[in-house]
């Protein structure tokens, strides 16, 4: 049934719903990389559009750039023992058996450039692990970067805290400073800045999808739920993720529901229709005019407080928001403020009482995915489970290893999401599925768009029967109007 | 003067030389690469989540992976096991050497020495726990290098002969006493006339001049990773995180 290479997949079940680590397959993975950059994408969020001459002058300077101005780089790049804790962490190595794929292998690929031009170490490169930076090199960050989703398992378990994902986010920075970079998130990137959404929605057609949305659930419901777009002075700005309007359009119904049974203006913006920061997947500058285009639209629009809607990555660069683009002084707190964290509130308050029927949602076996950036970046796990169960009679959670801070990525985070490296992310997929198919739930919950693409796919790889779908659209479903 | 007594003021000033210019290396090392890690600003919040949201809740995270390894608790309890008993004996080891850096001996050390030889012994299995594992676990055996096994080594040596000196082939205390007393107070003496302790020492001071630029940096290094130290932090609690790039 694949239509791709299978040899980095490792096939062997899963122990009561538990990966083993594999036996090492050196190189398992080093084939599988992502489409890399095109200059229209590059020259439209300002990086080189190819491989600049002087490479190696140019991202020495830049790592030394981020050493000075990182504390974590610079701790990290010091403090690692080499324990080997993190090695059996990773969903892509537990996928591949790819020793690369250890969060400290990946690591020793930039310290080693490190070691050898910030250390005493490098002037014995053989005796003291230090390494030039060359071509070779050069390819593996490529390769084996874009192998990580930034998820920062490894991180929980590491004694110091080191965390791969701020390395593999400085090695993506040097290596886009100096033209490398992939076809997937640069184009994702250029597309916000001319859309205000990664899938490149016009506004044009983001309104008529609202509308659509509006007349199919009059039939419904017989309800007036409406889907405000760009309408100033509202209340509440959604900053959704925009495939909410498009593929996971549950999600997009049940922030309707959710307003119209709370009777909250709300709207979204067509300037900026879009949380997903891929800015956090490329570099610091992007990551900072992404994030600005949320607080841009909140000012235009004059709305008091802003929500944000089901995304991890969102919410990952959402809490950056005040250092990243200033105080949000002018809005009304709470603030960042997510959209579970938002109905929680409204619980504790009583908004729901009585007004839940639980038993919608009884065909459905429910169980959570912790998405990594909302748990380990967002410290959002309480509210998602909350949310589940107050609106579900059956919920389960998958084993303990696999949930909660100790969360898999569903296996395409972080840039990751694009059809070129398809095992990869089947691969890096399968601890979740694995668990997933150990709880014999029917019902995937989650609260981020990539997951929410990725999940179905990798779940019907790994031969789990389960639907994927929000937590917000639990609450629709068993919200009574 | 005889020969002998040539080659062993050679000796004394070689090792002499080596002790000062190695506790300057270490401390003036050590200064310089943490106060490094303290100028070096964390441009956005970086807690791990969930993080505490307090100070105080970081403070206490961090010294519960300081004093307990709590985060390798979860990762691997064998690991932990060893990595936790071969740090305890290296402390208490440490703390026990200050018997020859302290005139008059504070009673808590006197007594420790009915448990010496158990540390010192609890010390050296557990290195060797941990070389084996770095040896025979093809996950670690990937990821070392000649770094990691020089250490372990290192260590191993001054252990060996550490145990030795003290428990068979005794060296004279009051020799080495004299020895480190003059060196502490600037009036050095001869070093003591025994090969094998010269030997000891001239690992540790190996070690106290490597410490700064290796590995060995994560005693030190664990109090400034960020992911630890830093409390949940966003605008929610009334307080912003500013990027000190910014400021």
């Amino acid at each position: 049934m694949a239509k791709f290479d299978e040899n980095p997949i490792i096939k062997d079940p899963a122990v009561n719903g538990v990966l083993r680590p594999p036996k090492l397959r050196e190189h398992a993975s080093a084939e599988v990389r992502c489409y890399p950059s095109k200059p229209k994408d590059t020259s439209a969020i300002n990086l080189p559009t190819e491989l600049v001459p002087d490479w190696k002058e140019r991202a020495i300077a830049k790592f030394g750039e981020l050493l000075e101005e990182n504390q974590a780089l610079r701790v990290y790049m010091d403090i690692c023992v080499r324990c080997g804790a993190c090695t059996d962490k990773c969903q892509f190595y537990l996928g591949t058996g790819d020793p690369q794929n250890f969060p400290v292998a990946r690591a020793e690929l930039l310290r080693k450039v490190y070691r050898r031009y910030f250390t005493p170490a490098g002037l014995f490169p053989d005796l003291g692990a230090a390494a030039d930076l060359d071509e070779e090199l050069l390819q593996k960050w490529y390769t084996y970067f874009y192998q990580c989703s930034e998820c920062r398992r490894c991180s929980v378990f590491c004694p110091y805290g080191i965390d791969t994902a701020e390395i593999t986010i400085a090695a993506r920075e040097i290596m886009a400073s100096i033209g490398v970079s992939t076809k997937y998130v640069t184009e994702v990137v250029a597309k916000v800045y001319s859309t205000g959404n990664n899938l490149g929605i016009p506004p044009a057609a983001w309104k008529d999808n609202c509308e659509f949305l509006e007349e199919e659930l009059m039939e419904e419901t017989g309800l007036p739920i409406r889907f405000p777009v760009d309408m100033e002075g509202a209340d509440v700005l959604l900053v959704p993720p925009s495939a909410d309007n498009f593929a996971n359009t549950d999600t997009m119904i049940g922030y309707g529901k959710l307003f119209h049974f709370l009777g909250v203006s709300w709207t979204t913006s067509t300037y900026c229709n879009e949380g997903g920061n891929f800015g956090l997947f490329l570099n610091f500058a992007n990551l900072q005019k992404v994030n600005q285009r949320i607080i841009d639209a909140a000012r235009m629009l004059g709305v008091k407080t802003i929500i944000w809607g089901e995304c991890g990555h969102a919410w990952r660069a959402g809490i950056l928001t005040p250092t990243l683009s200033g105080p949000m002084d002018m809005f009304d707190p709470p603030y960042p403020y997510h959209i579970s964290q938002f109905i929680v509130d409204m619980m504790k308050k009583g908004a729901f009482d009585g007004r839940i029927d639980k038993s919608a949602n009884d065909e459905f076996l429910v169980t959570y995915h912790d998405p990594c950036n909302s748990a380990r970046a967002g410290q959002l796990i309480e509210e998602p489970r909350e949310i589940i169960r107050a609106t579900c009679n059956r919920f389960v959670e998958m084993p303990k290893g696999t949930i909660r801070e100790k969360t898999f990525c569903c296996g395409a985070g972080n840039g990751l999401l694009t059809d070129e490296i398809m095992p990869i992310r089947m691969a890096g997929g399968k601890p979740r599925a694995m668990a997933v198919k150990h709880t014999k739930a029917n019902y995937l919950a989650t609260v981020c768009a990539i997951c929410k693409a990725q999940l179905p796919e990798s779940m019907h790889y790994w031969d789990v029967p389960v639907k994927v779908g929000g937590v917000i659209d639990l609450l629709a479903n068993a919200l009574k109007l | 003067m005889s020969t002998s007594d040539i080659l062993w003021t050679l000796l004394s000033l070689f090792f002499i030389g080596l002790a000062y210019f190695a506790t300057f290396a270490f401390i003036a090392g050590l200064l310089w690469r943490l106060f490094g890690y303290l100028r070096t600003p964390m441009p956005l919040p970086h807690a791990l989540t969930p993080a505490p949201t307090t100070e105080g809740g970081s403070i206490l995270r961090v010294l519960g992976d300081v004093t307990l390894f709590q985060s390798l608790f979860k990762a691997d309890k064998l690991l932990w096991g060893g990595a936790w008993i071969f740090h305890i004996a290296l402390a208490a080891i440490l703390f026990r050497h200050l018997r020859y850096f302290t005139y008059p001996v504070p009673g808590l050390i006197l007594y420790m020495e009915t448990v010496a030889l158990f540390f010192g012994c609890l010390f050296g299995v557990a290195a060797l726990f941990l070389f084996w594992r770095r040896l025979g676990l093809p996950r670690t055996l990937y990821i070392s290098n000649i770094p990691d096994y020089f250490v372990l080594v290192l260590l191993g040596l001054v252990a060996g002969t550490g145990l030795m000196v003290s428990y068979w082939l005794h060296v004279n205390i009051v020799d080495v006493k004299g020895f480190i007393l003059g060196l502490m107070t600037f009036h050095p003496v001869e070093v003591p006339r025994h090969p094998l302790f010269l030997l000891h020492l001239f690992f540790v001071l190996t070690l106290m001049i490597y410490f700064p630029f290796s590995k060995l940096l994560h005693a030190g290094g664990v109090f400034f990773s960020p992911s630890r130290h830093q409390p949940y932090q966003v605008q929610v609690r009334g307080k912003r995180y500013v990027n000190p790039l910014e400021r």
